[in-house]
């Protein structure tokens, strides 16, 4: 198996037994990096990484390492990383050296993980499909025609195209998990303040949730080990202690009870995608699990909600961006009003500026009841329809997206773009936590199984994925020229 | 109901944007039709339901009233676009 193919667990083992160093193991997925089309990265840190590799391996040499010593990744360019450009994806930060670290990237640093570069994404994290990034589309390894999903599409990318073992995400409405469904890789989005959103760069501040992209949910787990955690920088971080996420991975399933939300198998989902997860579904059956159709009957207005409520957030988020501290200044501004207007209009991009204004608009005088506050109470209800689900069942499973990857450039009109986000948006709106496993294939494409589950219920998410993986094999394959 | 390109036109003035007449035509048509999705909303019967605007019941943390942030003003004035005598620049505002 050449290198590139091993997990991050199989890669630890190496660097601790001496197969290999962190500098050969780096310098190895560099030249693939290097040598790949896809448009993963929108900067790749050569100098920073190999700088990194080398203080990995000393460390190791003096057997001062911990697990994730030396393994290299992918950063979603979403994250502040001192003294490297973090873009968001956004003409508006080309210009943007961070002066600091975001907490996950700290966090990172601290163990000894090697950053290769930071991955692609849509900008500002609005898109489902990666062709929203000012710095062109990512393509599918899989099929270099098709879209990767979106936003965290360069990540998925990364990881799926074996240019790095992980990559980091961020998950406001289906983020992390649609591209890996549409990449065939794990991805995780925890509990709602699990992962601190400190230097982050915002979005929808009540939505915007970390989390690891990995082959393996023994991977994520391990990722998730050290991403997550209080942080006093975040007003919105959990003040909960951090389990190890491995401990239970091993744990029989045995009298898991599955729910599935009959809302998620109706009109719209692709028969073959249909087909696959039900396939799964019946692969934890003959695991001693249990299935139980359960109603979700509000997640239908998902997606207005969410297209109101994240929005909202967004154009307030996306206010500092002036062209007055940091990021784009237009060229001769007449006047303070001028500079605002073009920086703003020549620094984002139209799927930006959309959200801004259908936001402007949902919050200004006279149309705030009408759109924000009632997309607020349905997403109690949303809330409430989980609620009663977890009092039924341990975990709900259905399609992560309606359908495989499309092609490239094939969806112009933003709502039938939204409308593809129908199963990933409510996990987001509750604030819950959700994954997507590789389960299959349909027309050659991967094709996810998504999990939803309580509050907090990360490492039972992660034992039900791993379990499944011990006994099916679609996390292991990758694109075939690779 | 729908609205028009003069009250995009505002909307987009209200956010600091400004529209070329070709991109105000097509984002009337783009806000419409996401604000007719919207309108699904109206369906929905909210009677006595609490907004919710935090996924986690929380409450805001408080701290002490204490200094603990550094002067990094030098780093972060680096990358302004402008900037004098440690201000950031813009057009002159008042004469």
């Amino acid at each position: 198996m050449s290198i590139h193919h091993k997990t991050i667990a199989q890669l630890s083992q190496g660097l601790s037994s001496g197969e290999f160093s962190s500098v050969e193991l780096t310098q190895h997925y560099l030249d693939r990096i290097n040598a790949s089309d896809l448009n993963a990265f929108i900067t790749v840190t050569d100098e920073f990484a190999m700088k990194q590799a080398q203080a990995a391996d000393d460390k190791i040499a003096k057997g001062v390492g911990g697990i994730l010593t030396g393994i290299p990744y992918a950063h979603k360019d979403i994250f502040c990383t001192n003294g490297v450009k973090t873009s968001a994806g956004s003409k508006m930060l080309d210009n943007f050296i961070s002066p600091y670290d975001a907490t996950v990237s700290h966090k990172l640093n601290q163990a000894d993980l090697v950053m290769l570069g930071k991955a692609n994404m849509d900008e500002f994290a609005m898109g489902s499909s990666n062709e929203n990034s000012y710095y062109g589309d990512v393509k599918n390894p899989w099929n270099v025609d098709k879209i990767p999903g979106g936003s965290s599409g360069g990540s998925a990318a990364a990881v799926a195209g074996r240019l790095a073992p992980f990559a980091t995400g961020t998950d406001t409405g289906g983020s992390i998990r649609q591209p890996s469904s549409l990449c065939g890789i794990t991805g995780l989005k925890p509990t709602y303040g699990r992962v601190s959103r400190y230097g982050m760069i915002a979005y929808a501040s009540s939505l915007d949730q970390a989390g690891p992209m990995t082959q393996t949910a023994e991977d994520a787990a391990l990722v998730l080990n050290v991403m997550a955690g209080f942080d006093e920088k975040d007003s919105t971080s959990a003040e909960r202690d951090v389990e190890d996420y491995t401990a239970s991975l091993n744990d029989s399933i045995k009298g898991l009870t599955i729910g599935l939300p009959k809302e998620f198998f109706s009109e719209g989902l692709d028969d073959e995608v249909a087909s696959q997860v039900m396939a799964a579904v019946k692969e934890f059956e003959a695991m001693g699990a249990t299935v139980k159709e359960v109603s979700l009957p509000n997640s239908a207005y998902a997606i207005p909600t969410y297209y109101i409520v994240a929005p909202c957030e967004c154009s307030s988020n996306l206010s500092r961006l002036d062209g007055v501290r940091y990021g784009y200044r237009c060229e001769d501004p007449k006047d303070l009003e001028d500079l605002y207007l073009r920086s703003r209009s020549e620094g984002f991009g139209e799927e930006v500026k959309r959200r801004i204004m259908i936001g402007a608009y949902a919050l200004s005088a006279g149309y705030y009841d009408a759109y924000y506050l009632k997309a607020q109470k349905t997403r109690h209800l949303i809330s409430e329809d989980f609620k009663k689900a977890f009092k039924e069942v341990d975990v709900i499973m259905g399609p992560v997206s309606p359908t495989t990857a499309f092609d490239l450039g094939s969806v112009k009109d933003p709502v039938s773009m939204y409308l593809a986000d129908i199963y990933t948006l409510s996990a987001n709106l509750a604030g819950l936590p959700g994954m997507s496993i590789p389960a299959g294939f349909a027309q050659k494409l991967p094709v996810g199984l998504q999990l939803i589950g309580n509050y907090w219920s990360e490492s039972k998410l992660l034992n039900i994925a791993h379990q499944f993986q011990q006994q099916t094999d679609w996390h292991t394959q990758a694109p075939q020229e690779l | 109901m729908s609205l028009s390109e003069e009250q995009v036109g505002q909307i987009a003035y209200l956010a600091r944007l400004s529209l070329s007449n070709e991109a105000l035509k097509s984002n009337t048509k783009d806000l419409n039709s996401i604000l007719s999705l919207a309108e699904q909303l109206a369906q929905i019967d909210t009677d006595n339901i609490t907004p919710m605007a935090h996924p986690l019941h929380m409450t805001q943390r408080l701290r002490e009233d204490k200094v603990g942030e550094e002067d990094q003003s030098e780093s972060f004035q680096a990358i302004a676009p402008k900037i004098g005598k440690k201000h950031y620049l813009v057009p002159t505002v008042i004469e």
